[in-house]
């Protein structure tokens, strides 16, 4: 990629015209939509001979409808809110928390002998087996929903935070130390930066988590709005068109929240911090 | 302080950590601010876990879901491989498959079982599937990566020993592909064991670890719940540390691919 952009920029530079680069371009858009065609092509072969029920496996132009009623009619909208809303909570608390219990387990040899344990026993169990039991609890809704998905991202986040301060090179902290900073002014401007690529990659990770387990956590927690459970409730109506336009606006969320989100916020901080190469 | 001294002092600190929470939890249990048959107490617990094992009915569901588990990697394994080398190695079938994986990967399982359960009905082939789903794009992607890292230096040096492109493949490129396979496989076994408890509760029949955490909540089971959840964690804590540690020793270890961490 790096070589072909070079080249083209070369290319570009030395002909003196956009024409190539706008060429160069459009081949590469080219070659992205084509696999897209040709599985849809096949996808929309295999519905039209109706060798599976109609029903089951729409055409790409049913799927299409369905998708733009659903938006227009502001339907698809609330499902997405609700969902992002509760996704936005979850991982919030699993954020907060996380990042302090981290902080605690790196900084503090009590607190991290006496908590590592919990967390290497209670982290290994996935996260949807925690589900029955927490509508158990909390009942069935909201507040299971959300804080299964803040109990289940949070354990990432610890793990990396942890790592990460305890990764914060000593003779950082001896130098810094050495030249007078007081406790506050260490954490802040030596601690903080030195862990936060860890930190990041804890958040990443986690917020990729909390997003596949609140799609099910949806299914399952019998909460009245959510994508989990447009797509779920849709096969009691055998509404196929329907499962599949959310599934697509569940795949464009997941896309967007690893593409944007999280490389802009790395990008802001350790990329100019200079803790991280570009990438 | 000694480092001998302080690893004891770590390991009655842990201890006691554990001790202290269990003896909350037992004391909650017991106080009766919540309902006996929601917060049962560990003896009950233990109980319970012991007799389900006991009357083979633990076995029984753990030997389906881990049934449903290899079956679904190993389909991943057979597919993913493969096409991952492929991938790293012609430049047409990377420009074919990355565009769709990258769309395909963002799609949790989760949100495919309903369509699955349209599609297959309930039951094994179903949760199959979303294990196999699960299980396919970390190690695709890991060995795409994998195969792609393999230093060009190896290539051209075994290539000018004369090593035709069989020995080449077989001696250099998937040895020093292995690391990142294996990270691969660890990752998708992750995934999968979560996946497989997931596709359960929603989609499965009689049998299997993840329904029967969820059919015990229908009847406030909630020792059935935590005896499963023990056997769940104790499953996936073994196969992640036994059985891919053991692979990791005997192949990229010996191979000195990475190096030994201390632990």
């Amino acid at each position: 990629m790096q070589n072909a952009a070079t080249t083209i920029g070369i290319a570009a530079a030395a002909s003196g015209r956009d024409g190539e680069a706008f060429r160069e371009r459009l081949r590469v858009v080219w070659r992205n939509t084509f696999p897209f065609l040709v599985v849809g092509a096949i996808w929309e072969i295999v519905a039209l001979t109706g060798v599976f029920p109609r029903q089951l496996f729409p055409t790409l132009e049913q799927i299409a409808t369905s998708f733009v009623t659903l938006s227009l009619n502001g339907i698809l909208l609330h499902h997405t809110v609700e969902t992002l809303l509760r996704l936005l909570i979850g991982f919030g608390l699993a954020a907060a928390c996380g990042v302090g219990i981290g902080m605690m387990m790196g900084r503090s040899r009590p607190a991290e002998d006496s908590l590592l344990p919990l967390v290497s026993i209670l982290a290994p169990i996935p996260g949807l087996a925690y589900t029955p039991l927490f509508l158990l609890w909390f009942g069935p809704g909201e507040v299971s929903a959300v804080l299964l998905v803040a109990f289940v991202s949070m354990f990432p986040v610890i793990y990396n935070t942890w790592t990460g301060v305890k990764a914060v090179k000593e003779i950082w902290l001896r130098s810094a130390q050495a030249m007078g900073a007081n406790n506050q002014r260490l954490f802040r401007t030596v601690i903080l930066p030195g862990a936060l690529p860890y930190i990041l990659t804890g958040l990443r990770l986690g917020l990729g988590q909390a997003w596949r387990i609140l799609v099910a956590v949806e299914m399952l927690a019998a909460v009245p709005w959510g994508l989990g459970w447009l797509i779920f409730g849709a096969r009691e109506f055998l509404n196929t068109d329907a499962m599949m336009a959310g599934v697509i606006v569940i795949a464009v969320i997941g896309l967007l929240l690893e593409k944007f989100v999280f490389a802009k916020l790395e990008h802001y901080t350790v990329v100019r911090w200079g803790m991280m190469g570009r990438t | 302080m000694t480092e001998q001294k302080q690893r004891n002092l770590s390991i009655i600190r842990g201890g006691l950590t554990l001790l202290a929470a269990a003896a909350l939890y037992e004391g909650l249990a017991r106080s009766g601010i919540f309902a006996k048959a929601l917060l049962p107490t560990i003896p009950t617990i233990l109980r319970t876990l012991i007799d389900m094992i006991a009357d083979g009915t633990m076995l029984e569901h753990s030997a389906y879901t881990l049934y449903r588990v290899m079956f679904g990697f190993l389909l991943a394994v057979v597919f993913a491989l493969p096409l991952g080398i492929l991938m790293a190695r012609s430049k047409r079938v990377e420009n074919f498959c990355l565009p769709l994986i990258s769309a395909l990967m963002p799609i949790p399982s989760f949100a495919l079982v309903p369509l699955f359960m349209l599609w297959f009905g309930i039951g094994n082939l179903t949760t199959i599937l979303i294990v196999f789903y699960a299980a396919t794009f970390p190690m695709l992607f890991n060995t795409w990566a994998g195969v792609r890292s393999v230093n060009p230096l190896w290539l051209r040096a075994a290539g000018s020993m004369g090593a035709d492109e069989q020995r080449l493949f077989w001696k250099v490129i998937i040895p020093g592909a292995s690391p990142f396979i294996i990270t691969g496989m660890r990752q998708a076994f992750l995934r999968c064991w979560i996946a497989v408890v997931g596709a359960e509760m929603i989609a499965a029949s009689d049998w299997g670890l993840g329904w029967v955490i969820f059919d015990a909540k229908e009847f406030l089971n909630a020792d059935v719940m935590l005896a499963s959840l023990i056997v769940i964690g104790a499953i996936g804590f073994a196969f992640e540390r036994l059985v891919f540690g053991s692979i990791e020793r005997a192949t990229v270890l010996r191979w000195g691919m990475v190096r030994a961490t201390k632990s």
